[in-house]
């Protein structure tokens, strides 16, 4: 890609005071603009430390993160949250009005609109998560995946360039799983960048276009899904298990002499159904 | 070898008390001794209601309405307090962290033998035993909070262990938890069912895994019991659970999609795991 990214982190090192903990250790990573990114590593691996670097909670001990070519350092907190908007994986850790609607008009009022583009902020993001039924419900009183929904929504009423998503599927069904899919979708599709940290293998494998996976606070895989789920030192360094059909993959190429078809530049390795079947059934493309 | 129910449950509505419809319709059920059974349904399906039902916890403490009888290793719930419960159902929820309250991790498991009046020197021997059982060794003295999220998970685990209950239930327990926390705790649900001999009653979305280790899949919708069998006779009904919203094991979408498409053999089962879908589609692939 040859814009200028959005976000650039160089050589960024971060190491907690307390206990002396280094959380990453010289990272570069480049993200652009409209990519959908997927994050993964187990728990004290870095990721949460380095999205916090995204929207500026943290800053670094060393190294530089740049929004848009500026230094983070340099801004306030405030001007980083209009750019890079953090959604919760617990919505309760974020709402906290009466209505959803007050929750909707709480962002854009903060950021000093008129009443008018409030207004306006709150009545695109209830379409945009289809919340027309429960403008007037108390956010603690729909259900958990709804509660989620209003979580984004409240951050999309702020309308920042950057959505990082901090689990957005998990403790949730098929049903609303795949609504969540389909919004990040159409959040790249209005110009958006997503970051999903998240451990859904069928988001990672399905959705997103780009994989970042952590380990002992540096990144030891950054490239696209199919080529980390290829990887396997990668996959067994950090005791990642993929999704069934890609696993059925690997193991039909290991038993057979006779390997799936090549559906992608890594050979054999298939992240969908669909892909599954193609691969079985109809053959090598070409 | 005959094996004797230890969960029965007969024509039971439960109605919340602030809701206007039954979250739980007409649940007839039985589950036997040394089962792992998982329970599959939607958000708001009542998989958690019904789980809730196992420990006493409804109707004791639980407002709304309850018709019919659960009975848990003979003895109606109904008529029996909560904290007796207690030494029959160990329960952990999907958010380790709320079940948490001590200062050490030996502390924790404590807690529950204290409520017991069981003696000091039992006491430790015991505790020793269950954090050994969910491999918390070595961490007696840690802060549970500074545990991670299988970990936290596993001292709940454990701390309903020490009540030696002969059956575990298990509502979402690795929404909260990375991959090896997952892998952790699905290997400890399977030690708890194959070598103690506990029944496991677990719900859970990852229906993969669910192929893997189950013995029986109940499916819940709108409060009503809709499948309940082997998993290989469950997920075979792709179609219902299609229709409900439910996902199956990707392997078996993937003959679903080709029965669909006419290119599937008749009589053929689905596969529900790799090991199965290996077998089975290595026959297609070599037809062709």
């Amino acid at each position: 890609m040859t814009s200028t990214p959005l976000i650039t982190c160089d050589h960024l090192h971060h190491v907690y005071a307390r206990g002396n903990v280094t959380a990453l250790n010289k990272v570069n990573v480049a993200i652009h603009q409209q990519e959908i990114i997927g994050i993964i590593g187990q728990n004290g691996s870095g990721k949460t430390t380095l999205v916090k670097h995204f929207n500026g909670l943290l800053k670094p001990t060393s190294g530089r993160v740049l929004l848009d070519g500026q230094d983070t350092v340099k801004r306030h907190v405030q001007e980083l949250a209009a750019y890079v908007g953090y959604v919760f994986q617990n919505p309760n850790h974020q709402l906290f009005a009466k209505t959803v609607e007050e929750e909707l008009e709480f962002g854009p009022r903060n950021m000093g609109l008129s009443d008018e583009q409030v207004i306006e902020r709150r009545e695109k993001a209830i379409e945009f998560f289809g919340l027309q039924q429960y403008r007037s419900h108390h956010p603690y009183r729909i259900s958990f995946p709804l509660r989620k929904l209003v979580g984004m929504a409240s951050v999309y009423t702020m309308q920042p360039r950057v959505f990082i998503l901090d689990e957005p599927t998990t403790g949730q069904d098929n049903i609303t799983t795949r609504t969540v899919y389909r919004l990040i979708h159409r959040l790249r599709d209005e110009g958006k960048t997503v970051i999903c940290v998240s451990h859904d293998m069928i988001l990672l494998a399905e959705v997103v276009d780009r994989m970042i996976v952590m380990r002992n606070a540096q990144i030891i895989a950054d490239a696209t899904p199919r080529e980390v789920f290829a990887d396997s030192a990668v996959m067994q360094s950090t005791r990642i298990t993929p999704p069934q059909v890609t696993e059925f993959g690997v193991q039909y190429t290991q038993h057979r002499t006779r390997p799936l078809a090549d559906v992608g530049p890594a050979r054999t390795v298939v992240l969908s159904v669909q892909e599954a079947i193609d691969a079985l059934f109809i053959g090598p493309k070409g | 070898m005959e094996r004797s129910p230890q969960i029965e449950i007969s024509q039971l509505t439960f109605t919340y008390a602030t809701a206007e419809k039954p979250a739980l319709k007409n649940i007839n059920l039985t589950i036997y001794e040394g089962e792992y059974v998982a329970l599959l349904g939607l958000n708001g399906a009542g998989k958690t209601t019904l789980l809730l039902t196992l420990n006493g916890v409804i109707p004791h403490m639980v407002m709304g309405e309850m018709e019919g009888v659960v009975t848990i290793a003979g003895q109606d719930t109904d008529a029996m307090p909560v904290r007796e419960l207690a030494k029959t159902v160990g329960i952990v929820f999907d958010n380790p962290e709320f079940q948490l309250s001590q200062l050490t991790v030996a502390e924790e498991v404590a807690f529950g033998l204290e409520n017991l009046g069981v003696p000091q020197v039992e006491m430790h021997d015991t505790i020793h035993e269950v954090l050994g059982i969910v491999g918390l060794t070595g961490l007696h003295e840690r802060s549970p909070f500074a545990l991670s999220g299988g970990q936290q998970q596993r001292l709940a685990i454990a701390s309903a262990l020490v009540m030696r209950p002969k059956i575990f239930v298990m509502d979402e327990p690795t929404s909260n938890v990375d991959p090896i926390g997952k892998e952790e705790i699905f290997n400890v649900a399977r030690q708890l069912n194959q070598q103690h001999g506990m029944t496991v009653v677990i719900s859970e979305h990852e229906v993969e895994v669910m192929a893997e280790y189950a013995d029986r899949v109940i499916v819940i919708h709108e409060g009503e019991i809709v499948l309940n069998g082997h998993p290989k006779e469950v997920f075979q009904q792709v179609k219902l659970l299609k229709e409900i919203g439910l996902r199956v094991p990707q392997v078996t979408e993937m003959a679903y999609m080709l029965d669909v498409q006419g290119r599937w053999r008749t009589g053929d089962a689905y596969p529900i795991t790799v090991a199965e879908a290996l077998q089975v589609f290595g026959d297609y692939r070599s037809e062709q």
